[in-house]
């Protein structure tokens, strides 16, 4: 990567395990992995997408940079700090500068507060600014959403959902946040409101040059918001590639995967004879074997595949990918033959 | 279906500025939509103001007596009759009101603030903490609830306090048990995450956050539980193990058990007093519950 | 013309809500033939679950209550057919999937326990035939080892295979017509695939005719051969499926199809906005006497707000509801 000096979020070896419940008091306790060796850097002003299925530790990724779940290990640097170890009322002062936007903006409001007092409690909280000119900054955050300052008195049953999310969005700002997580932003709304939300995220990336660490499954969304994206599967990245290296020339055999899977309006690409089809479900991250991840799903799987776990090596700058088989010029399997 | 989804959508423009209605009004709206909530309602103030206002409107002592023993209701100017010392039995239900209402009243706080301190503390830290502390409710589960007021109660002096610490000390474990659900529950919804998020300390996300939308089924419990308290007071009385000094409904029933053949209202008159006051606590506990429940209210 | 095999012609249904009354369903006709996909798209709210709900006769009265139109099967109006003969129609000749697999089997029962429980139902089928028949379907719907986990129970498959499951359960009794109500939403993309793959096989296997509900264009691209768009309750377009895609007439038909951004193999650096749809779907209950969409569209003029646009071919099997069409025809 570039210049050193513009990366804001630099995560190194993250790992999240969860312990299960023993079945017995004799059996072996499980674990699963769900985020396990997991490296990023996302540039100052940038957009960083993280996409996958269910089960990907994509979600847990961005909890765990929100440190809003425990980490087994790893390192997170947001600018100069150690986000990995801070404690306390440390990593509640360095809140500030991250914050989150969820999936669900009927369960991220608190029913019982009104939408004013949502957007201006962390102001309270973290002592920002004057408390005097605190009410003039909530109805500014209004204005920036898209929602109308009088709008403050409601409580956030009385807004559609795609409202609901906007107050969700002046929230997530009202800390004036370098790096703000976007935990699946529209995945809960209906398709004429993403746009909205999608077009509000952008502009006020422009507006503040806000950092984002973008988590969806949707590859449409992702394409149009990300400037880097990495594939998670089971808790692994397994391709980290330019938002236009990754969608032209996909390296991995999941990627390409879930490229084909997508059902696409136009009837070019739904006639592309290259187009391949997964069998079967994701399995599940407990007690994972070793080898790749994907053998079990892919289609060129070979022997060494289940042997060896393939590393994240670079093809080119900026493209770097976890496959056996993909070549050191960069030729994947799906290309062969 | 996906259609019930257009209640919710509005249009921007036709968005009131101002809420057209608060929650408590609306809360309120709903609760006196159920008749029979609101004749509970009633009968509690009834009860309560009865026992309030005892001193005011009736100034005589209760123990005073006032005519012969067992005269049945009506008769010489008795209302409900006199008991087996000669003392007037609607005094005495009307004294008998003030007790039965403050030990119920004070063992249902009790009983939720030790539950819900146990099954907040539990549910929201979970791992070790709740292991421990669910481990304290089932010993306090196990034991037969009764007998160990009794022996509290037996053990220490045989005051109002006392009766009503037992009874709280006995019955907190249901309560721990649902503030615990609903903390577990609650703990992972977004909004408190979002509170972790800007900066908000265990405390205030426990109490201020968390709390407020646990509440509706602890405060329909705690109407419950005033009426169990209550049963509970009136059972300690009748076996002799309240404070022999004040006048108590389940006090009346135990002083006349031995004239219920003879003289059946000195029983049963504070026996129904007793099952109207339950009655009523259970009747606002559903209509409180009705209230809380949103889905209700959309009919 | 030829009978169709079910067609449905000016169905209204309307809720009673504090409100007021809601038109959930204005003066719906929808036909489909025998292999046939039709597809529903529209936000939520805008009608298109309760058409479902209504040709199974499942609306739930009150509050609902059908206020007018026929539904024919066969050329027998459901409508007017007694319960009994609606619980024969429902999983035998007309059946549905819905979008949760998880909360749509019942978790304790084994799933060959419950798809046989289906056959036996309605074909009166023995217990060992209907066993087998549970079996045969979920080898068609692609469960491996399907004689091992015929046994099995919901709780213990994933996500996908519970769809197939509730696949292979709509199927049992060969209906005529599918409804899949969003199958797909609750899915991983990977999945969704296999899905759209495996009812497309089995359309063309059994001839069973599709009605396919969802928000999701693509979806529509995969699998219908037409397709009816709704809003607040009203079809305002209808067309075939590359029609629709291409040459979209409606603004709000132009608006779903435009506000999403849709994956391409060769983005280019320059993003330009999304298209936006401005506002949410309005309240039924608070319907003008005008366009629906007037209070959200780009070109809305006072005809729109004022006057319900009617209906008009504007090509062959190509029907848009909208004034600017019919001010385009006139110039």
């Amino acid at each position: 990567m570039s210049d050193d000096d513009d990366i804001l979020l630099d995560v190194a070896h993250l790992k999240v395990y969860f312990r299960l419940p023993r079945k017995n008091i004799f059996a072996k306790a499980s674990r699963v992995h769900a985020v396990d060796d997991v490296s990023f850097q996302i540039k100052r002003g940038t957009t960083l997408g993280i996409v996958g299925e269910s089960g990907s530790g994509k979600t847990t990724t961005a909890m765990a940079v929100m440190r809003l779940t425990p980490i087994t290990s790893g390192a997170m640097r947001l600018g100069d700090t150690d986000l990995a170890a801070l404690e306390g009322e440390d990593l509640r002062h360095a809140r500030t500068r991250m914050q989150i936007i969820f999936q669900d903006p009927y369960s991220s409001l608190n029913p019982r507060v009104r939408a004013g007092a949502i957007v201006r409690e962390p102001m309270d909280l973290m002592n920002i600014g004057d408390p005097a000119d605190r009410e003039g900054r909530v109805a500014d955050l209004f204005r920036k959403v898209g929602l109308r300052p009088e709008q403050q008195a409601l409580f956030p049953h009385q807004f559609s959902g795609g409202q609901r999310q906007r107050i969700g969005v002046a929230r997530a700002l009202a800390t004036q946040p370098e790096l703000v997580v976007c935990d699946e932003p529209v995945s809960a709304l209906d398709v004429a409101i993403q746009a909205q939300i999608l077009n509000l995220l952008r502009s006020l990336q422009d507006e503040f040059g806000l950092t984002y660490l973008f988590i969806s499954h949707d590859l449409g969304v992702v394409q149009y918001m990300c400037d880097e994206i990495a594939v998670m599967y089971l808790g692994q990245i397994v391709e980290y590639a330019d938002r236009i290296s990754l969608f032209t020339e996909p390296l991995h055999p999941y990627t390409w995967a879930l490229l084909s899977a997508v059902p696409s309006a136009d009837p070019a690409t739904r006639a592309r004879a290259d187009r391949i089809r997964l069998q079967g479900d994701p399995p599940s991250p407990i007690d994972l074997p070793p080898g790749c991840r994907f053998s079990s799903r892919c289609p060129f799987a070979e022997a060494r595949c289940v042997q060896e776990t393939p590393p994240l090596r670079s093809i080119r700058p900026g493209h770097a990918v976890a496959c056996h088989l993909v070549s050191d010029d960069g030729v994947p399997p799906q290309r062969r033959s | 279906m996906t259609d019930s989804d257009n209640t919710q959508s509005r249009q921007i423009d036709e968005m009131p500025e101002t809420p057209v209605e608060h929650p408590f009004r609306q809360f309120v709206t709903m609760y006196m939509r159920n008749y029979a909530a609101v004749a509970g309602l009633l009968v509690f103030v009834v009860i309560v103001a009865a026992a309030l206002l005892a001193p005011v409107i009736l100034n005589v002592d209760p123990f005073e007596m006032v005519d012969v023993p067992l005269l049945p209701p009506g008769e010489s100017g008795h209302l409900f009759g006199t008991d087996n010392l000669g003392r007037d039995m609607l005094v005495s239900i009307i004294y008998g009101a003030r007790v039965t209402m403050a030990v119920g009243g004070a063992a249902a706080a009790i009983t939720l603030i030790i539950g819900l301190s146990i099954g907040a503390m539990a549910g929201y830290y979970r791992g070790w903490v709740d292991e421990v502390l669910m481990r304290i409710t089932e010993f306090f589960q196990v034991l037969p609830p009764l007998l160990l007021a009794m022996v509290l109660v037996a053990l220490f002096s045989p005051t109002l306090e006392t009766v009503a610490i037992a009874i709280g000390v006995v019955s907190w474990t249901g309560v721990a048990r649902l503030a615990r659900a609903e903390f577990m529950r609650l703990r992972e919804l977004d909004f408190v995450k979002a509170a972790r998020s800007i900066g908000g300390r265990d405390r205030r996300i426990i109490w201020l956050v968390i709390l407020p939308n646990a509440l509706p089924p602890l405060i329909v419990n705690a109407a419950l539980t005033v009426g169990i308290a209550i049963l509970f007071e009136a059972a300690l009385s009748f076996l002799g193990l309240s404070d022999p000094n004040v006048m108590s409904w389940g006090k009346l029933i135990g002083d006349n058990r031995d004239y219920l053949l003879d003289a059946p209202w000195t029983v049963t008159i504070p026996g129904v007093a007793i099952f109207l006051t339950v009655l009523a606590m259970s009747l606002i506990g559903d209509g409180l519950n009705d209230a809380f429940n949103p889905k209700l209210r959309e009919r | 013309m030829a009978e169709r095999l079910l067609s449905v012609e000016g169905l209204r249904v309307e809720f009673k809500t504090r409100d007021g009354i809601a038109k959930v369903i204005d003066n719906l006709s929808i036909s489909l033939d025998t292999g046939e996909t039709l597809g529903i798209v529209g936000e939520s709210g805008c009608g298109k679950s309760m058409t479902a709900l209504s040709i199974m006769g499942l609306v739930p009265i009150p509050p609902g209550r059908i206020a007018g139109g026929r539904i024919l099967l066969d050329g027998e109006d459901l409508l007017q057919a007694n319960e009994q003969r609606m619980r024969e129609v429902r999983g035998n000749e007309i059946s549905m999937i819905f979008q949760e697999p998880m909360t749509s089997l019942n978790p304790v029962y084994s799933i060959g326990n419950q798809i046989a429980e289906t056959a036996r139902l309605h074909e009166g089928l023995s217990r060992a035939d209907a066993m087998a028949r549970a079996l045969e379907m979920l080898q068609a719907v692609g469960i491996p080892a399907a004689e091992k986990r015929i046994h099995e129970y919901p709780h213990q498959m994933s996500g996908g295979m519970r769809q197939r499951v509730m696949i292979a359960m709509a199927l049992a009794c060969k209906p005529r017509v599918l409804i899949a109500d969003e199958p797909t939403t609750a899915l991983d993309v990977t999945v969704q695939a296999q899905i759209f793959d495996l009812l497309n096989d089995l359309k063309e296997k059994t001839g069973t005719a599709i009605i396919m509900i969802t928000h999701d264009m693509g979806a529509i691209a995969e699998m219908a051969q037409r397709v009816v768009v709704m809003y607040a309750g009203r079809i305002i377009e209808q067309a075939g499926v590359t029609q629709i895609l291409t040459d979209p007439r409606h603004p709000y038909t132009q608006g779903l199809i435009r506000c999403v951004p849709h994956l391409t193999r060769n983005p280019t650096v320059e993003r330009p906005p999304l298209l936006e749809i401005p506002g949410v779907v309005p309240a039924l209950s608070q319907l003008g006497s005008g366009c629906a969409f007037a209070p959200r569209c780009p070109y809305a003029d006072a005809k729109c707000r004022a006057e319900m646009p009617p209906s008009r071919a504007v090509d062959s099997g190509h029907d848009v509801a909208c004034w600017l069409t019919e001010r385009e025809a006139a110039a």
